[in-house]
């Protein structure tokens, strides 16, 4: 990337005043919501296939959560924090261990550190939002969560941040800083969506003569319903749960917000007026690369990315989205990249 | 059971509320808030403040306190019995202090100029040379505009008479105006009523007269661009910056978002450089530029120093004002009124001896247990002592330092600070308070009516300082007297 930003002309055409590092704060703050958000959708997929395993002997069940920790990316992390995975150390490690930059409550104090930072730029009632959010998840424990319900919960974070993005859509002005704040909810949606996916192909590795069974259409229908698209789905196809026809949807629909497809045409068109791409040929390799991956998710059909492997078809996603968010941050900063260090912070606490 | 409580003791202190010689005990202005609140049962009180502690909390009008590595954002304690000021007390106060600044300002412009005042002897050359906030890089600088401090808090007390008398003058970066405006909106939302009918005078133009002020300094320009400069969102006051930044609709920027070209500084925006015309800076002189000053400061702007003296972008306040609020030459701050208005002050110092002077040294020496010292260059409520409450061991390690280093210490006779009612532990108690008014110079001096009254909310205790457990009340400017 080294040398392409003095190659860019002026990135816009029309002068804005919207700092670089409030921009960045815009699209991780949106970012992190919008993970806190999947983190509990993640959770919540699992949970619905535990459902349907009632009787299941232990081992099995813990089985589950284990394939929710790969899913996740975070393996490596979670075994040396935790000796086994179950639900109480499963539920700390995603909601609330700081430790975890993932967990939900990470995720949370992440996006309003950065709604802090530019607490001057966004309106009150979206910083009352991620501040609320903050004190509820300060009030609350993995072993409340499960005594208290652990669906109630999941669905509180939820709520939050959809509270968050509708006060954003009414109350913030459709400037520059609105397309960073969309452009990073989208593209860390649709990274998520690749890992709900994955989260049944983990489960299913093991009994792949199960495919097709009365469980295997029950976890799609759970991982529909955890990526809120169970009604959409059928009211799409109007037909049973099948298993190809669940991840075609979760993957090609072009109208389904939630769908990898819709996300990343989101991701494009943000991304295009970010970097004030608007030719047919892109110049920066940020818009190159979201161009491909559209034009894959334009083109491609189920079939294709079955006969590619549908875990190996996500991971491929997964790489293609990290590309596009690294370069476009590094395509708009302007300012030094090595963020508050120790000694800065202890002279802005020293400061009167 | 209302909140009144039968059995409050004024003690030998001047009380804002009550009065042995008033009718009913109360003091007019504060009649009409004895009768709501005497009507008003203690669960209602209690339910009253709760939601605004909870408010506080939700929109996050906190300050952060580092013990340790982890900061610890608190509520800055609110205290829901308001500080009342008649029309015409506040009038007078307004001339003491419109009188003040203008002398400040006027012996600022001197000291960095013809040091007039030196040749004069009205104040000792050494003090003003050796100290430690004099920046000789700025002699004979013409700052815009001739004004070196726009944004002004002095701090205020009353004496037991209830005379009202000047603590000290805060010329750098006084902090506290956004939790000004916060009481009130506190207060609004709690005793809605009250406020229709007691005619308090609002504290809410505060944002649009300091942005006012900061516009005034760039003359000239079309549109300029006016930023705060923050240290960043460590800094315990940041929610403070944020506030008053969106109060004016201005950015807030860092050090690091800010870059000197060709003497003119630029913020670094997603599109490219953008112009700078006026700084509203909250960081000390000292961390400003590190290729003039503290050369390792990570939070100031290289070259920014330069860009100011080649009259490309202002700073408000200036740089340099520290030297006359430095404790020691606010003794010299009646004389100086004298001196450059020909008027005798309006509002008076506390009675204060200069260790720097032979014979005040002997009195401050002899007399330590007796008096309130205080290093010259500290705030806070840090590097004082109040000889009536503490220890001999205190008192002889201050008595050391004085005699060691003269020129960095000052005495004072003890105030008994006001007190004002205040809810403590389930019922009313007197707690002692201060006031700091906000005083701002643009085009011409205006003070906004009210101020931050902080409360020493430890019962006897004098500091009222929110790093030492002070907290904060609403202060009502009347319209009338009562």
């Amino acid at each position: 990337m080294a040398g392409t930003k003095s190659q860019l002309p002026a990135l816009r055409a029309q002068a804005t005043t919207m700092l670089s590092r409030v921009a960045h704060s815009l699209y991780w703050m949106s970012r992190y919501i919008e993970r806190a958000e999947n983190t509990a959708r993640l959770l919540e997929v699992n949970l619905q296939f535990l459902a349907d395993y009632q009787t299941s002997p232990e081992a099995k069940l813990d089985q589950h959560w284990e394939s929710l920790i790969l899913s996740t990316g975070d393996e490596e992390l979670f075994e040396k924090l935790y000796e086994a995975a179950d639900s109480r150390t499963v539920t700390e490690f995603l909601a609330f261990d700081l430790k975890n930059p993932s967990s939900i409550m990470a995720c949370v104090n992440a996006a309003r550190e950065n709604a802090r930072m530019i607490r001057d730029q966004i309106s009150v009632e979206m910083w009352e939002a991620i501040n609320e959010l903050h004190l509820f998840l300060k009030g609350r424990s993995t072993s409340a969560v499960w005594k208290d319900g652990p669906n109630e919960f999941f669905g509180s974070i939820k709520q939050a941040s959809h509270l968050f993005q509708g006060l954003t859509a009414s109350t913030f002005s459709r400037s520059e800083g609105w397309e960073f704040i969309e452009f990073g909810k989208f593209l860390e949606r649709a990274d998520k969506t690749t890992r709900i996916l994955d989260v049944k192909y983990h489960i299913l590795l093991p009994s792949a003569t199960d495919v097709g069974g009365a469980i295997d259409t029950a976890q799609w229908q759970a991982v529909l319903r955890s990526a809120s698209a169970l009604e959409a789905y059928r009211r799409y196809y109007v037909r049973e749960i099948l298993a190809w026809k669940a991840a075609e949807f979760l993957i090609f629909s072009d109208s389904f917000p939630r769908s990898l497809h819709f996300c990343v045409a989101q991701v494009d068109d943000f991304l295009r007026r970010i970097l004030g791409e608007t030719g047919a040929r892109p110049r920066t390799a940020a818009a190159r690369a979201s161009r491909r991956l559209l034009a894959d998710l334009q083109s491609l059909a189920i079939t294709d990315v079955l006969d590619q492997g549908l875990h190996e078809f996500l991971m491929a996603t997964q790489t293609a989205l990290e590309t596009i968010g690294n370069e476009v941050v590094d395509t708009t900063m302007f300012y030094p990249t090595e963020s508050a260090i120790e000694e800065q912070q202890q002279q802005q606490q020293q400061q009167s | 059971m209302s909140i009144l409580n039968p059995h409050y003791d004024s003690g030998v202190f001047f009380d804002e509320m009550f009065a042995a010689g008033e009718p009913g005990g109360t003091r007019p202005h504060y009649t009409r808030l004895a009768e709501r609140l005497g009507r008003l049962p203690v669960e209602e009180f209690d339910r009253r403040r709760t939601a605004v502690d909870s408010a506080f909390l939700r929109r996050g009008v906190t300050f952060t306190v580092y013990n340790d590595s982890q900061g610890t954002e608190r509520i800055f304690p609110f205290d829901l019995i308001p500080r009342i000021i008649p029309g015409s007390e506040w009038r007078r106060i307004e001339a003491g202090l419109i009188q003040r600044l203008l002398a400040l300002n006027l012996f600022l412009d001197d000291v960095y100029h013809g040091q007039k005042c030196l040749k004069d002897k009205i104040v000792p050359p050494a003090l003003i040379l050796g100290a430690k906030h004099f920046r000789r890089e700025f002699m004979n600088f013409s700052v815009p505009r001739g004004i070196y401090v726009h944004i002004c808090g002095s701090d205020l007390i009353r004496d037991a008479q209830g005379n009202y008398l000047v603590l000290e003058d805060n010329l750098r970066c006084p902090s506290g105006a956004s939790y000004m405006i916060e009481n009130r909106a506190a207060m609004r939302r709690a005793f809605p009523n009250l406020f229709q009918s007691y005619g308090v005078r609002p504290v809410e133009t505060y944002g649009d007269d300091l942005l006012k002020a900061l516009l005034h300094l760039a003359p000239g320009k079309d549109k300029p661009n006016v930023v705060l400069l923050t240290p960043g969102v460590f800094n315990s006051a940041y929610f403070e910056h944020c506030f008053l930044a969106r109060q004016m609709g201005i950015p807030i920027v860092e050090g690091r978002d800010l870059v000197v070209r060709d003497a003119h500084v630029f913020m670094r925006t997603t599109a490219g450089l953008v112009p700078v015309d006026v700084i509203y800076r909250r960081i000390d002189d000292d961390f400003l530029d590190p290729t003039v000053f503290r050369g390792d400061s990570m939070l100031g702007v290289p070259g920014l120093v330069n860009a100011y003296r080649a009259g490309h972008v202002a700073l408000a306040n200036s740089i340099g004002t520290g030297v006359a609020d430095d404790k020691v030459i606010y003794a010299y701050v009646p004389k100086l009124i004298k001196y450059y208005l020909g008027e005798e002050p309006l509002l008076p110092n506390v009675n204060t001896y200069l260790a720097s002077e032979p014979l005040d040294r002997k009195f401050i020496l002899e007399n330590i247990e007796k008096l309130v010292v205080k290093s010259a260059n500290e705030a806070g409520g840090y590097g004082m002592l109040i000889g009536p409450h503490s220890t001999k061991a205190e008192c002889a390690s201050f008595r050391e330092q004085v005699a060691a280093n003269p020129r960095n210490f000052i005495g004072q006779d003890p105030i008994q600070l006001s007190r004002s009612p205040t809810w403590c532990d389930g019922q009313l108690e007197g707690r002692h308070i201060d006031l700091r008014p906000y005083i701002l110079y643009g085009e011409k001096i205006t003070v906004t009516p009210g101020g931050l009254t902080r409360v020493a909310l430890r019962k006897g205790s004098l500091v009222v300082n929110s790093s030492q457990g002070g907290g904060s009340k609403d202060t009502w400017v009347l319209h009338g007297d009562a």
